[in-house]
């Protein structure tokens, strides 16, 4: 009989933290053989194709920060959420909230100064996100709902919300589809590298990635979620406005989800249509996770995840495996980087008898 | 308007309230079981859609309707097994370890689906289940003909309720998973192996769930789209807090929202002029409002979302 | 009495460490059946961790383990408790919404439907047995901690357990509880079973006892017949030197009150009440101790206190101005040092480092922040300060705390609340779970803090320690205070009627 124990480890030394990760997208990357294989895609090939399709020319490689800058935000605001123990998987909703709000500014702006369109529609789509966000965080503090429920339950809300306009007030005149009219020039993100789609929402979020990282670590408000997502009752013996702190990471989650749809609306699609977000919220938990709730690991992960979805598009058109691939990949990296994370704390002790 | 207090309206809506209710009593009892042991099992939504998946593909392949449901069980009880691996024995965090299996899971499903299928123009259909009808019940006036005409997995569904509130709190097991649930420490103590009971119980939830995805795909429609599911595993979760964790109650949440599902599809056909998306949300906000009243005096089971390892005290 | 053929259990070269602490080192115990052993040691020395091996609980990393000649393998208390071997441990097993029958019977029914008539009917054939009455079909949560503890014990006789490990037994119980359960345990071994009776009250220990066994820092420094010895040897043997705690209190005139508590009536977690309309008062120098068994009360008044529970009614002062309750802030503001009871849940961020535990309070003074930026210069400082000060024994500020000593997490607590020079402390069950070393110094501190002119409030189930600190004494029992007496002239029995309910 054979049994298994897992007890607690010395500490690992400080480069574990850089090399954990690393090793854990190797080994999700030699998995994924598996499905390749399984899909009757050649090997070599496969991967030849993922890598080249994410990284080999001058466009791929600025459409791979293209596909990043999305999943960057949302895994910021899944894991700044998480970081204070507000666990936020609503950041689909509130993407879609953002990218709502950017549209009805977008659309309607024609009269205004053209320098102030753009503002108004980003802080305008932050802000959405955070409200959608802090609908939730409300409901957590006041009423003691939980909070997994109440942000995946409002996804769905904002969904259909999104469908009632796009039916209805918002849809582009004389169509039949629920898409809005296109934003007017002012409120497009401007591309920044010629020939590509390289666009300026992909410096916000580079620019997300520092700004949160600041705020974690140096400032009082970090601080404060750090003590709320480790002991929230020993935070609240201290003194710590428990309630507030939660608010105001929600507002900023949402927020930055809320950054991603207006980017996804005034940098790619123009206008506002059912599909524009494929789960980037629902993937940014994945990310979040995966970086270790990290600025610095999010933008790495956001990174993999990008050269990954990228990546698969051109695979699949070159040796048949599905892009779906992106997705089972996304579930492996995760477990594969949860058990790595274990083993930093643990180790298994077997015993024979 | 006045169609709606028709007959055949209130007849149809009864019919349609079970059938929508069905797949979330079935995710809403394997989630029951799941937390009444301790673990909150977020991979739910995943389950269900390899559930739907699996069934589908099996029924497609072999023709037979109720191997796809045997199909989707299977695959249901894998990948509890795998959330068992993760949260249980390993005691990763409840959240994140199921979050991962939904993520994983419908990733694989969507895999294999495009894999068997590519992408046809015309969906692939299969033959569905019919509905049965039962010989004596359905001669109750009213109500009878419409709520005994059914499909069999619903009648099933039925039968499981009473059943699962036997097993939690007539049995011997019962009261080991519901000691387990709310002082695994104590359970534990007292020579119940805790690690196992988790695990069966997120295996046989695991079952249920992928049933109630398989019932999408098999009764309720005959294809396999890829939003089948369209948050029903996360109204499950709902429903589990709303019935303050008994099979009973979360089933008449269950109703509830099969209830304004049904009514959302009847009242267009009246053609009441509220614009169709509106009612889709009406069962998410209500399932929130339901929430609110509920969550003040939940009963939580104390031990959800403790991993549980006896090594952690140093002396 | 004790019987000497085979030992009912013989625990051989036993060590068990944990990461980087041996908790056990080659520890060789044995177990008579009809005897009552005592396993004597202070906090940490290893009893627990000794019994719980015994328990199946834990696995030895050396040794090996007989149960009545049999070598054991002992992997879960399954395995043990199929062996008759049955632990009671501190922190209660049971689930308290659930019946008592419940509790008892889970996991040892037969068959597949839970049979509750006859588990009933055994139950209460027990129960006659050794006189542990209590109503099969009342939910746990209603009943008293002592009561708790005899369906624990009634667990244990319900699966046939003949070697029955009980671990600091006492601690939550009134002294009227104590005698009845040492009734109990000694008709438990009239029949021939042996109890393992882990401690570190050494009188209980003289009284109830056959056989003591006296560890320290994980090893077996010593075993007595129980007659055959006395407190002082074993209370040597116990701290390995010469027990010295001499506290020293200094006469100190009367002084202002710090702290008027009046009328003050509260609900405990359940809604029942948990005080009722208390008045107190404390003054500056002095140390009012408040003595009693948990769950009388004590931890909701100090939550009223330290701001993180509101009552019903009453009011309280500090420094003659109004407390704003239910705000922690409010709490700390009225330069109150708080140290709760659970340092560990309440008090502490264990994740955290060191450093960032030091701040909590002051985080958002002008000295270490600036416009929201934390300015870690001066946060190190204020940090490495405050570890100097309280001697903490650290690697560092940001060592993380978890990696710290129960003494040296209280030292943290300490410094963190009286290093603004508090002019009232609250302190709820300070030296619980700690040392004697950790205790003596606690004990020295806060008489410094008495002689700087802060008012004390101990709130300690530790009689002996209350005697010790305290210049007035009083007694909470069921949310009343039952009554109070000068700390230099109370007698125990007084103090232990009131502890039972018994006024005047």
């Amino acid at each position: 009989m054979i049994r298994f124990r897992i007890i607690k480890r010395e500490p690992l030394p400080g480069w574990a933290k850089v090399v954990i990760p690393i090793a854990a997208i190797v080994v999700t990357l030699i998995l994924s053989a598996i499905p390749i294989l399984l899909a009757g895609g050649h090997l070599w090939k496969s991967y030849f194709y993922l890598f080249h399709g994410a990284l080999g020319t001058r466009y791929n490689l600025l459409e791979t920060f293209v596909k990043a800058s999305p999943l960057l935000l949302t895994g910021l605001a899944v894991a700044f959420a998480f970081r204070a123990k507000f666990w936020n998987i609503g950041a689909e909703g509130q993407l879609l909230a953002g990218a709502l709000t950017a549209t009805v500014f977008g659309v309607h702006m024609g009269s205004f100064p053209a320098f102030l369109v753009l503002p108004t529609v980003i802080i305008a789509g932050f802000l959405a996100g955070g409200l959608w966000a802090s609908i939730p965080a409300l409901l957590k503090t006041k009423l003691k709902v939980d909070d997994v429920v109440s942000t995946l339950l409002l996804n769905y809300v904002m969904v259909h919300i999104m469908g009632a306009l796009l039916f209805g007030p918002l849809q582009q005149p004389g169509s039949s589809w629920p898409r809005s009219s296109a934003i007017i020039e002012a409120a497009c993100y401007p591309i920044l590298m010629a020939r590509s789609r390289f666009h300026m929402g992909i410096i916000i979020s580079f620019a997300a990635v520092l700004i949160i990282w600041f705020i974690n670590k140096k400032t009082t408000f970090g601080y404060r979620a750090k003590a709320v997502g480790t002991n929230i009752r020993a935070a609240h013996f201290g003194g710590i406005n428990t309630t507030s702190v939660i608010l105001w990471t929600a507002l900023i989650s949402g927020g930055l989800a809320g950054l991603a749809g207006v980017g996804e609306l005034c940098a790619l699609q123009y206008r506002l249509i059912m599909d524009i977000s494929p789960g980037y919220g629902y993937s940014g938990i994945v990310i979040a996770m995966l970086g270790n709730l990290h600025p610095v690991g999010v933008l790495f992960s956001s990174l993999f995840f990008s050269v990954i979805i990228v990546g698969a598009q051109t695979m699949s058109r070159m040796t048949g495996v599905p892009t779906y691939i992106a997705e089972v990949i996304q579930g492996m990296a995760l477990m594969v980087m949860l058990i790595f994370l274990l083993f930093t704390e643990y180790k298994i002790r077997v015993k024979r008898k | 308007m006045s169609e709606i207090f028709d007959i055949a309206f209130i007849s149809g809506l009864i019919g349609a309230t079970m059938r929508m209710a069905t797949p979330i009593i079935f995710a809403t009892l394997g989630e029951i079981l799941s937390e009444r042991a301790g673990v909150l099992n977020l991979g739910i939504e995943g389950i269900m859609l390899m559930g739907a998946m699996t069934g589908f593909l099996f029924t497609f392949s072999t023709g037979s309707i109720w191997f796809g449901v045997f199909a989707a069980a299977c695959v249901g009880m894998l990948l509890g097994l795998l959330m068992a691996l993760l949260s249980v024995n390993l005691g990763l965090s409840q959240h994140v370890s199921g979050l991962g299996i939904t993520l994983f899971a419908t990733g694989l499903a969507m895999f294999i689906y495009r894999l068997h299928f590519g992408s046809p123009t015309v969906p692939p259909i299969v033959e569905p289940f019919k509905q049965v009808t039962l010989p004596v019940l359905c001669k109750i006036p009213l109500i009878g003909p419409a709520l005994f005409t059914q499909y069999s997995l619903t009648y099933i569904a039925w039968l499981l309720v009473p059943a699962m509130s036997i097993l939690l709190y007539k049995t011997n097991i019962g009261l080991k998973i519901r000691t387990v649930g709310e002082n695994p420490v104590g359970a534990d103590t007292v020579g119940v192996n805790v690690t196992l009971t988790r695990t069966l119980c997120l295996v046989f939830g695991g079952a249920l769930m992928g049933i109630g995805g398989a019932f999408l795909t098999l009764a309720h429609q005959n294809m396999f789209l890829i939003d089948v599911i369209g948050g029903r595993g996360w109204v499950a979760i709902a429903m589990v807090i709303f019935g303050n964790w008994d099979p009973l109650k979360g089933t008449i949440g269950a109703l509830i929202f099969g209830f304004m599902d049904g009514l959302q599809l009847r009242l267009q056909s009246v053609g009441l002029v509220i614009p169709f998306h509106i009612f889709l949300m009406i069962p998410y906000l209500l399932t929130i409002v339901a929430l609110i009243g509920v969550s003040r005096r939940a009963a939580v089971p104390a031990g959800l979302l403790k991993p549980y390892r006896r090594e952690e005290k140093g002396g | 009495m004790a019987n000497n053929d085979q030992p009912a259990v013989r625990m051989s070269s036993v060590t068990k460490r944990f990461l980087d602490v041996t908790a056990n080192k080659d520890v060789s115990f044995s177990l008579y059946s009809g005897e009552i052993c005592a396993l004597l040691g202070e906090n940490g020395a290893g009893k627990t961790t000794l019994m719980n091996i015994l328990f199946g609980y834990y696995t030895c990393d050396e040794g090996e383990i007989f149960i009545r000649g049999k070598k054991a393998d002992l992997s879960s208390p399954k395995d043990a408790i199929s062996r008759g071997v049955g632990m009671i441990h501190q922190h209660f097993a049971l689930v308290p919404s659930q019946t008592v029958l419940e509790n008892i019977i889970v996991g040892a029914g037969s068959g597949i439907f839970l049979n509750l008539k006859s588990a009933r009917r055994e139950l209460l054939g027990l129960q006659e047995r050794f006189g542990l009455k209590i109503d099969p079909d009342t939910r746990v949560w209603t009943l008293s901690v002592g009561e708790q503890q005899k369906v624990e014990i009634l667990k244990a006789l319900y699966r046939d357990v003949d070697i029955l490990i009980m671990d600091e037994p006492t601690a939550v119980l009134a002294p009227a509880e104590t005698v009845e359960l040492f009734n109990t345990l000694r008709s438990l071994v009239k029949e021939g079973r042996s109890v393992v009776f882990i401690s570190h009250k050494l009188n209980e220990v003289m009284d109830i006892s056959d056989r003591i066994v006296v560890l320290r820092s994980g090893q077996v420094v010593a075993e007595r017949q129980t007659a055959e010895t006395n407190a002082r040897e074993l209370a040597n043997l116990m701290v390995g030197r010469e027990l010295l705690e001499t506290i020293e209190k200094k006469e100190l005139p009367a002084a202002e009150p710090v702290l008027r508590i009046k009328s003050l009536s509260a609900l405990n977690d359940k809604k029942l009440a948990a005080l009722k309309s208390v008045d107190l008062i404390v003054r500056q120098n002095e140390i009012l101790g408040m003595a009693g068994i948990s769950g009388n009360g004590q931890k909701e008044l100090s939550e009223v206190l330290f701001g993180i529970r509101s009552p019903t009614d009453g009011f309280i002062q500090i420094n003659d101005k109004p407390l704003k309750f239910g705000s922690p802030t409010a709490s700390i503001k009225s330069h109150m040092g708080r140290i709760p009871e659970d340092r560990i849940d309440t008090g502490l961020l264990m994740d955290l480092s060191v450093e960032e535990n030091l701040i909590l309070e002051n985080h958002s003074s002008d000295d270490l922040q600036h416009y929201g930026l934390m300015r870690s210069k001066n946060i190190q400082q204020f940090s490495d300060d405050l570890i100097n000060r309280y001697n903490i024994k650290t690697a560092g500020g940001d060592a993380v705390t978890k990696s710290l000593s129960g003494g040296n997490l209280q030292k943290v607590m300490l410094a963190r609340e009286l290093a603004g020079e508090p002019s009232l402390i609250i302190a709820s069950q300070p030296t619980r779970g700690l040392d004697v070393g950790a205790m003596e110094y606690i004990h020295q501190r806060l008489l410094q803090e008495r002689e700087r002119g802060a008012g004390i409030l101990l709130i300690s189930e530790d009689l002996d320690e209350i005697l010790a600190l305290s210049d007035r004494i009083v007694v909470l029992f069921e949310g009343e205070i039952m009554g109070e007496a000068p700390g230099a002239t109370a007698s125990r029995e007084q103090i232990g009627l009131w502890m039972s309910g018994v006024k005047a």
